[in-house]
């Protein structure tokens, strides 16, 4: 069965539209897990000599177990952005003559063998191996080694309940934020000092072989409890059909001064509020907003403004990102309507573009208070806003010309998280990072003002000739036009 | 109104659709029908400027469809699930449609109670979601979406498909009712070729991509396709 199984998930793979468009892009995603691959292991290999050398009267391994709590809670963090929960289509296998135990464990055993679960790997086995040679009984690093293992999978099923049950919810990545800063805050302000209990665990697990059977009947306990939730869901009538909400209908008159584009900017506020992909894009504003408390009280970055221009495209630009690169996706269910529909390409992206510049001002206008922590940092903030509605929001409508992957905006249940993975957030970095250069360079060679009036000056362009910018982008979505229809018209 | 000239689709070296010549003059209720594959919906997509033909035009109205988009403002189509909007009910789809088509929200609704009868009160002011309806009564809410705004030509993919019979009744009358009274164009195709038979002034077949058979209505027409797909 399981043999079917694989099968499936390696045509469905190859064969979507999605891995043909964009090799270049899975490609880079090769590189980024080389490189952390690459650094684990380094991390794995130094970690014994280093810590040896800055604390001679210390046993590295305490200290590692020290430490423990915290690359458990980087890692299921990291896990929550990064990795994607598996996706089965479930339906049709139901009535096939499969038995629903082996679907759920493949579903399960499938997150099991993620990267991600190799990854840590890669620094455990080194340190182990070099326990061994460094007069350590051998099955104390082997017991180690097993132990660091089973939390990384127990930390893997952990993050699938989360992720299940914050994708059911509204709040999206609110209770993984804070279960974290929770733990964290635990810890730090020693209330429960949790990091020397874990050590203290672990050490005693070391000591005492026998009682590794703890960790493991955890293990076990998390992954059954995964599997009578994912049981729960296992008919057509719950999770998979998406249940029938009671429709609020509201009329947006407001929207009317918009003129032309009034009827899709209508549709656009309605796609974001009643769909749950969408809706997590209004959440992340949120977040946005409070980026900058991490920076800008911070001492050491006060002498990098060009930290600063990031943090300012970031919460200027937060919702443009996350909204804009997945144009035209967002329709892609009725896409051939639009098409076919007494429509005009340009009224249909002039709309998302006023939708992305409005969200641009208003969070500008948000994050106003941030002058108290100087006037630089408002300057900042206004000529990010002003870069990002002339120049990134341009960019975003072009680069959706190529989109070719399919939102299904109606499978709301559980099993869908398509979309949300390393590649989105991989998108946002030319959009943060291309303007700090622009103003780096003048920065560093002129002044600060010039440094802003250059972010300003580029923006202002992209305002100015929007639409000579918008003529084109719209010949190039004509152009692709045929391409999408077909490739939205795909399942997968 | 319709001019289709040499127009042929093909996926690499299928031939899915060949139509040397095809004139569908104003105000006909034109029927297709033929097996599965045989280019239907390709045909219809053509015309919507869906996909893009291998060689050949489609010309609506004097406007050749993949050069202009002019011809969007007269026609209007329901093809399948992927022509509604999930997300809104149907009152908000049929006045999001009625605002590209030029009719304000009092227009919809005048225009919406004449389909009382075909919507049996399941579909207006249900407080649901397009996507929470059942397969039927989202086929019905297309349909009449696609009636919207008086189009010249309307385009309907398998209307009757889904639909319970008393409704099949009821939207035979009404797609009878709008080529008699009013100038528009009607293409439907379908699998029930008593259906189309009574619907349709002119009948066309479509065998693997081929234009085999085209028929004025008249009795013998449905012995005539009866006899024709029994093979």
């Amino acid at each position: 069965m399981i043999k079917h199984f694989l099968n499936f998930e390696w045509k469905q793979f190859f064969r979507s539209s999605y891995w043909q468009k964009s090799i270049a892009l899975n490609i880079l995603m090769g590189f980024l897990a080389l490189y952390f691959m690459l650094t684990f292991l380094i991390l794995g290999i130094s970690i014994y000599p280093l810590l040896k050398k800055q604390f001679p009267e210390s046993d590295p391994l305490i200290l590692v177990n020290g430490f423990l709590f915290y690359w458990f809670l980087g890692d299921l963090v990291m896990r929550f952005f990064l990795q994607k929960l598996p996706v089965v289509n479930i339906k049709p296998l139901l009535t096939l003559p499969i038995k629903r135990s082996s679907i759920l464990n493949y579903v399960l055993g499938k997150s099991a063998i993620s990267f991600f679960n190799f990854l840590p790997l890669f620094a455990i086995i080194p340190f182990g191996v070099i326990l061994i040679f460094e007069d350590y009984s051998t099955t104390t690093a082997l017991i180690w080694m097993l132990l660091m293992y089973i939390f990384t999978l127990i930390i893997n099923f952990l993050n699938f309940i989360i992720e299940a049950k914050s994708a059911e919810t509204e709040l999206s990545f609110l209770p993984i934020i804070a279960i974290a800063s929770g733990l964290f805050a635990l810890n730090y302000f020693e209330i429960i000092s949790i990091s020397s209990l874990l050590g203290n665990a672990v050490n005693s697990i070391i000591s005492n072989p026998l009682l590794i059977l703890i960790p493991l009947a955890i293990l076990v306990g998390l992954y059954a409890f995964n599997y009578l939730e994912l049981k729960k869901k296992l008919y057509v009538d719950g999770s998979l059909k998406a249940k029938a909400a009671v429709a609020t209908t509201t009329d947006l008159a407001w929207t009317r001064r918009f003129g032309d584009i009034a009827p899709f900017l209508q549709l656009d506020l309605k796609l974001l509020w009643r769909n749950k992909r969408p809706r997590s894009t209004i959440f992340i504003l949120v977040i946005g907003l409070l980026y900058g408390l991490i920076f800008y009280p911070n001492p050491t970055y006060q002498n990098m403004p060009a930290m600063f221009v990031f943090v300012g495209i970031f919460v200027t630009g937060i919702f443009m990102i996350n909204f804009g690169q997945f144009i035209p996706a967002w329709d892609s269910g009725y896409y051939k309507l639009l098409m076919s529909q007494n429509i005009k390409y340009k009224q249909y992206l002039n709309s998302k573009y006023s939708l992305m510049t409005i969200s641009a001002v208003i969070m500008f206008v948000l994050s106003i208070p941030y002058v108290y922590f100087g006037w630089k940092i408002l300057a900042i903030h206004f000529a990010a806003m002003v870069y990002n509605i002339g120049v990134n929001s341009h960019v975003l409508l072009f680069g959706g010309s190529f989109n070719r992957k399919k939102i299904d905006l109606t499978q709301r249940a559980a099993f869908n998280y398509q979309g949300t993975g390393a590649v989105q957030w991989l998108i946002g970095f030319p959009l943060l990072l291309i303007p700090i250069l622009f103003f780096y360079i003048p920065y560093k060679f002129i002044n600060f003002e010039a440094g802003i009036i250059t972010l300003i000056v580029l923006g202002g362009i992209g305002i100015i000739f929007h639409q000579k910018l918008m003529n084109f982008i719209t010949k190039r979505y004509l152009t692709s036009k045929h391409k999408m229809i077909s490739a939205f018209d795909q399942n997968n | 109104m319709i001019k289709s000239t040499e127009l042929s689709k093909k996926y690499g070296d299928v031939t899915v659709l060949n139509i040397p010549s095809l004139e569908i003059p104003k105000g006909q209720s034109f029927g297709l029908v033929g097996n599965n594959g045989a280019g239907k919906t390709t045909y219809f997509n053509l015309l919507l400027d869906l996909i893009k033909p291998t060689t050949g035009k489609v010309i609506n109205n004097e406007i050749q469809v993949n050069k202009s988009e002019d011809w969007k403002p007269f026609t209007a189509a329901f093809i399948d699930e992927s022509f509604l909007i999930g997300y809104l009910t149907p009152e908000e789809y049929f006045y999001f449609i009625g605002e590209l088509r030029g009719m304000n929200k009092a227009d919809i609704d005048t225009f919406l109670n004449q389909f009382s009868e075909i919507f049996n009160e399941e579909i207006i002011g249900r407080k649901k979601y397009l996507r929470d309806l059942s397969k039927g009564n989202q086929k019905k809410a297309g349909i009449v979406a696609a009636l919207i705004g008086n189009p010249e030509v309307v385009i309907l993919d398998e209307p009757f498909a889904n639909l319970d019979p008393t409704t099949q009744i009821r939207l035979k009358k009404l797609l009878k009712d709008l080529t008699k009274n009013s100038k528009t164009t009607l293409l439907v195709s379908s699998h029930d070729l008593g259906h189309v038979t009574e619907v349709c002034e002119r009948i066309v077949v479509l065998e693997k991509g081929n234009i085999v058979k085209d028929i004025k209505t008249s009795e013998e027409t449905l012995k005539e396709l009866e006899a024709y797909f029994s093979v």
